[in-house]
C-alpha cells in the first residue's frame, strides 16, 4: 500500500515527461500495445497510460505522457524517490503482433513513445519497418534516435517545418504511397485527427490499418463503459475490446467529440490545481 | 402449525400496541438534497429497545428463513430488548460479518422482514434497523477482536472485495485459515464502495466493516486484477491452495439503440464510479469531473437507478426516471423508491426510448421515446412491456444515465479456459457447494448469480467457504 516508486525521471521535450516506475507484477505480463491505469495521489483521477518500454531486471515499466491537464500536470511534478498512489495493470490486449512483411508505423506528439513498443516488437518479428514520426515542432520530436535505431526507414515530420518534412505525418505515408510504396500493414499511434487522417490514407489503398485509441476511461476493467467506441457499427469498450482497432471501422468523429467531453472540467480543475 | 402458534401469540399480545413499527428517524428533505450525507438516521437506543420488544419471539422463527445468511434473528432481538447491545452484535457476527452495511442495504422487507409474523396484521419488526443499530453501535464502542480457529496452514485467495469476497475472506479466517483478497480497484468494496452512494451507506462504515475483516487476520492487496497482473493458475503456483472468485458484475448494459454513444450518456456504473469511489461530487477538490446537466434522464427501474437519479439530483438537476413497467413492476426497492419521489425524482413509467438525439457538438439534447403497454407474463413472471404504435415523443435531456443491468466482470475468467461459463458469462458452479470446474476454485456473488443483491452474494460466499474449508481439510486427512 506504499504506492509504486519513480526510479528514473526524464524531461524528453517541453512538457514532455518520462517516468519509470517500480512495479514488480506488473512488469512481468507487460506486452507492447498494453497499458496501466494510474491515480497519482487520493484525491486524483484514474486515467491510462501506454507502457512505453519494461524491465524486467529492475522490475519497472516506462511511461511517456504530456502534460495537458491536472492529471498529467500533477504526475509530472513527482520526483525520484516519490510515489504513485495507484498502479494497475497491464491492461488492454496486446499488439498483434507477426510478420507483416513491408510494413509503416505512424506516430504523431506524444504517441510516437507508444509506437516504440510495436515498433521493437514487429521489427523482432522480421518486418521491414518504415517509421513515420512527427510533431508540431522540432523540439516535440521525442524517441527519434531509439525509433530510428530500430526502423529500416525514418521519416520525420513537422507542422512547422522546422524539422523533417512540412506538414503531416499522414502526407508521408501519402507520398511514399503515391510513389508507389507498398505496405502490407500500416500501424498509427497518435491525436485522433491524425489516425483518422492516416485511416483515409490507407483506405483507398486496402491496407490493413490499426489503430490504438486512447479515449476516456475511468477503471480500464471493462466497468465503466466510458472508453466505448463504435467500431463497424458495433459498440466496444477500448480497455477490454481494445485499445487496438481496424482503423477503417472505427468512428473517429465521435470519438472525437467523446474525447471533447470534459473540456470545461479540465480548465477548472486546472484552475483549482494552480490555486492549490 | 407455526402459523397457528405465532396467530396466537399475537392474539394475546394485541393490548400491548404490538403492531407499529417504530419508524427510524430520517434527515429532512431539504437537508438530504443539499449534500450526501446519510439519509436514514438510525435508531437511539431507547427505540432500538421499544421496537426490539415489539418481537414474539416465535420458536420457529420465519424470519430465519428468510435470512440467506441464518443470522439468529430472535436471538439478537432479544438481546437489544434487554439492553444486552454487545453480546447482540456478538450474536449476529457468529453469522454475518458485515452487519452495518447489511443493516442498511438488504432488503429486509422481501426477506427476514418480509416474513415476520407481526407482518400479517400489523407492521413487520424493523430487523434492518435493529440490525444496523447494534452494528454502528459497537463500531461506535470499538470493535472487538473476535477469536478466530487455531491456525489450519492452508493459504487461500479471494478475488474481489466486495459482499461475497468479504464475507468468504472472514468465514475463512475464521476456521483458521490465511486469506488474502486482491481487489482490482484503489480501494476496498467492491459495489458497496464504487455503486452504492454515501447518503446510503457511508464509506465509512464500509471502511470499518472491511477493517473488521482485516482483524480476522485476512490480508488485502489493492490494485491487483486478477487474470491480468496474475492469473488464477499463478496463485495456485504461488502457494495458494483454494481460490474464491467474487469478481461482480462488470461490462454495463447499453439499450443498443441509436445516438448512444453521444456525450453525456452514461452508464449508471461510470456515473456512479465518478461519484462515489472518485469522489466527483466534491470537484474540484477531486480532480475527477462529472458532467451532469440541467435535466438529467435516468433509464431503468433498479436500486442503481434509484441510486443514479438521487445522486444526479444531489448534484443539481431535475431527474426524471424512464421506466418501461409500471410502478408496480420497479424492481427497486419500495423504501428508495419513495425517498426517490420525496426528493423530487420524476418517474415516467410505461416509456422506453427508442433514440437519443444529439445537438451541438455531439452533446445529447433529446431522448425519443416510444409508450410501452403491459402485455403477458414472460418468464420472469412479469408482464411483458410492448410498444404502442406510433406513440413516440421528446424528452429534453443534457445527461442521461443507463442504468439497465450488467454483464459479469470478464476479466478473471477470461484468462484461464479452464473455468466453464454460462452463455450470459457468469461462471457454472455446482449449487451445493459454488464449485467451478476448475479443480480448488469456487465462485459467488453476481459473477455466478448474474445481477442480484449484496446479501445473496453474501449467502453463496458462506457456503463458497463451508465448502472450500471441506475440500481443504478433507484432502488433509
Amino acid at each position: 500500500m506504499n504506492g509504486f516508486e519513480v526510479l528514473e525521471k526524464e524531461e524528453l521535450a517541453p512538457g514532455i515527461k518520462l517516468l519509470a516506475v517500480s512495479a514488480p507484477l506488473i512488469v512481468k505480463k507487460a506486452r507492447a500495445g498494453q497499458f496501466i491505469v494510474v491515480r497519482v495521489d487520493e484525491k486524483g483521477e484514474r486515467f491510462p497510460l501506454t507502457l512505453v518500454d519494461w524491465s524486467l531486471d529492475e522490475g519497472s515499466v516506462t511511461v511517456v505522457f504530456q502534460e495537458v491537464g491536472v492529471s498529467t500536470k500533477k504526475l509530472g511534478m513527482l520526483k525520484v524517490g516519490d510515489h504513485i498512489m495507484d498502479v494497475v495493470g497491464p491492461l488492454g490486449n496486446p499488439a498483434e503482433i507477426k510478420n507483416y512483411g513491408e510494413i509503416a508505423v505512424v506516430g504523431g506528439g506524444v504517441g510516437v513513445a507508444a509506437a516504440y513498443p510495436r515498433i521493437k516488437a514487429l521489427k523482432e518479428a522480421g518486418n521491414r519497418v518504415t517509421s513515420i514520426i512527427g510533431a508540431k515542432t522540432s523540439n516535440l520530436i521525442i524517441f527519434e534516435g531509439e525509433i530510428g535505431k530500430l526502423s529500416d526507414e525514418l521519416h520525420v515530420s513537422t507542422d512547422d517545418g522546422s524539422k523533417g518534412f512540412k506538414g503531416f505525418t499522414s502526407t508521408v505515408l501519402q507520398n511514399l504511397l503515391d510513389q508507389g510504396r507498398k505496405f502490407s500493414y500500416v500501424f498509427a499511434v497518435g491525436p485522433a485527427p491524425m489516425m483518422k487522417a492516416v485511416a483515409e490514407v490507407t483506405r483507398p489503398h486496402g491496407i490493413h490499418t490499426v489503430v490504438s485509441l486512447n479515449p476516456v476511461m475511468v477503471d480500464g476493467t471493462g466497468m465503466c463503459g466510458g472508453c466505448r467506441v463504435a467500431v463497424g457499427g458495433e459498440t466496444k469498450f477500448a480497455c477490454v475490446d481494445g485499445p487496438e482497432f481496424d482503423a477503417h471501422l472505427v468512428d473517429f468523429n465521435e470519438l472525437l467529440a467523446r474525447l471533447n467531453t470534459y473540456v470545461e472540467q479540465e480548465q477548472k480543475a486546472m484552475c483549482a490545481l494552480k490555486g492549490r | 402449525m407455526r402459523l397457528k402458534d405465532g396467530e396466537e401469540r399475537l392474539r394475546k399480545t394485541k393490548v400491548k400496541a404490538r403492531l407499529i413499527q417504530r419508524r427510524m428517524p430520517k434527515l429532512s428533505v431539504e437537508e438530504r438534497i443539499r449534500g450526501f450525507n446519510e439519509v436514514a438516521l438510525g435508531y437511539t437506543c431507547e427505540q432500538a429497545v421499544t421496537e426490539a420488544k415489539r418481537c414474539l419471539q416465535c420458536k420457529e422463527p420465519k424470519c430465519v428463513e428468510g435470512c440467506p445468511v441464518e443470522v439468529n434473528i430472535p436471538d439478537f432481538i432479544k438481546l437489544i430488548s434487554e439492553s444486552k447491545f454487545e453480546d447482540a452484535i456478538k450474536k449476529i457476527k457468529e453469522k454475518n460479518s458485515l452487519p452495518a452495511m447489511c443493516g442498511r442495504v438488504c432488503p429486509q422487507e422481501n426477506q427476514c422482514m418480509g416474513r415476520c409474523i407481526l407482518g400479517k396484521k400489523g407492521e413487520p419488526i424493523n430487523i434492518g434497523a435493529l440490525e444496523r443499530f447494534v452494528a454502528d453501535y459497537e463500531l461506535e464502542k470499538g470493535v472487538r477482536v473476535p477469536n478466530v480457529a487455531v491456525s489450519t496452514g492452508r493459504k487461500i485467495a479471494v478475488v474481489g472485495s466486495g459482499p461475497a469476497g468479504l464475507t468468504a475472506a472472514a468465514e475463512l479466517a475464521k476456521l483458521g485459515h490465511k486469506v488474502t483478497i486482491f481487489e482490482a480497484l484503489h480501494s476496498p468494496g467492491g459495489v458497496l464502495s464504487y455503486g452504492i452512494p454515501e447518503f446510503r451507506l457511508p464509506k465509512e462504515i464500509v471502511e470499518a466493516e472491511v477493517n473488521y475483516v482485516r482483524l480476522l487476520g485476512v490480508e488485502l492487496e489493492t490494485d491487483v486484477i486478477v487474470g491480468k497482473t496474475v492469473t488464477l493458475e499463478e496463485l495456485f503456483e504461488n502457494g495458494f491452495d483454494a481460490v474464491f472468485v467474487g469478481t461482480g458484475a462488470g461490462l454495463p448494459s447499453f439499450l443498443g439503440v441509436p445516438g448512444e454513444n453521444l456525450c453525456g450518456i452514461y452508464s449508471a456504473n461510470e456515473f456512479l464510479i465518478r461519484v462515489n469511489l472518485l469522489k466527483a461530487y466534491r470537484f474540484p477538490e477531486y480532480d475527477t469531473p462529472v458532467k451532469v446537466g440541467e435535466k438529467v434522464v435516468v433509464v431503468g427501474g433498479g436500486n442503481v437507478a434509484m441510486d443514479a437519479a438521487r445522486s444526479a439530483l444531489r448534484l443539481g438537476a431535475k431527474v426524471s426516471v424512464v421506466y418501461r413497467r409500471t410502478e408496480k413492476e420497479l424492481p427497486a426497492r419500495l423504501e428508495e423508491v419513495e425517498n426517490a419521489e420525496k426528493e423530487g425524482v420524476q418517474f415516467l413509467f410505461l416509456a422506453n426510448p427508442v433514440r437519443f438525439i444529439g445537438g451541438a457538438r455531439g452533446w445529447v439534447k433529446q431522448v425519443e421515446c416510444v409508450r410501452m403497454r403491459l402485455g403477458e407474463p414472460d418468464a420472469s413472471g412479469r408482464r411483458r412491456p410492448i410498444p404502442v404504435k406510433d406513440s413516440s415523443f421528446l424528452i429534453d435531456a443534457d445527461t442521461v444515465i443507463v442504468a439497465i443491468g450488467q454483464k459479469p466482470n470478464p476479466l478473471a475468467v477470461r484468462s484461464t479456459k479452464k473455468i466453464e461459463l454460462t452463455r450470459h458469462g457468469t461462471i457454472v458452479v455446482n449449487p451445493e457447494t459454488q464449485e467451478t470446474s476448475m479443480k480448488g476454485v469456487y465462485a459467488g456473488g453476481d459473477i455466478t448469480a448474474g445481477d442480484a443483491t449484496v446479501i445473496s452474494a453474501m449467502g453463496a460466499a458462506k457456503k463458497a467457504a463451508k465448502a472450500i474449508h471441506r475440500y481443504l481439510m478433507g484432502t488433509d486427512r
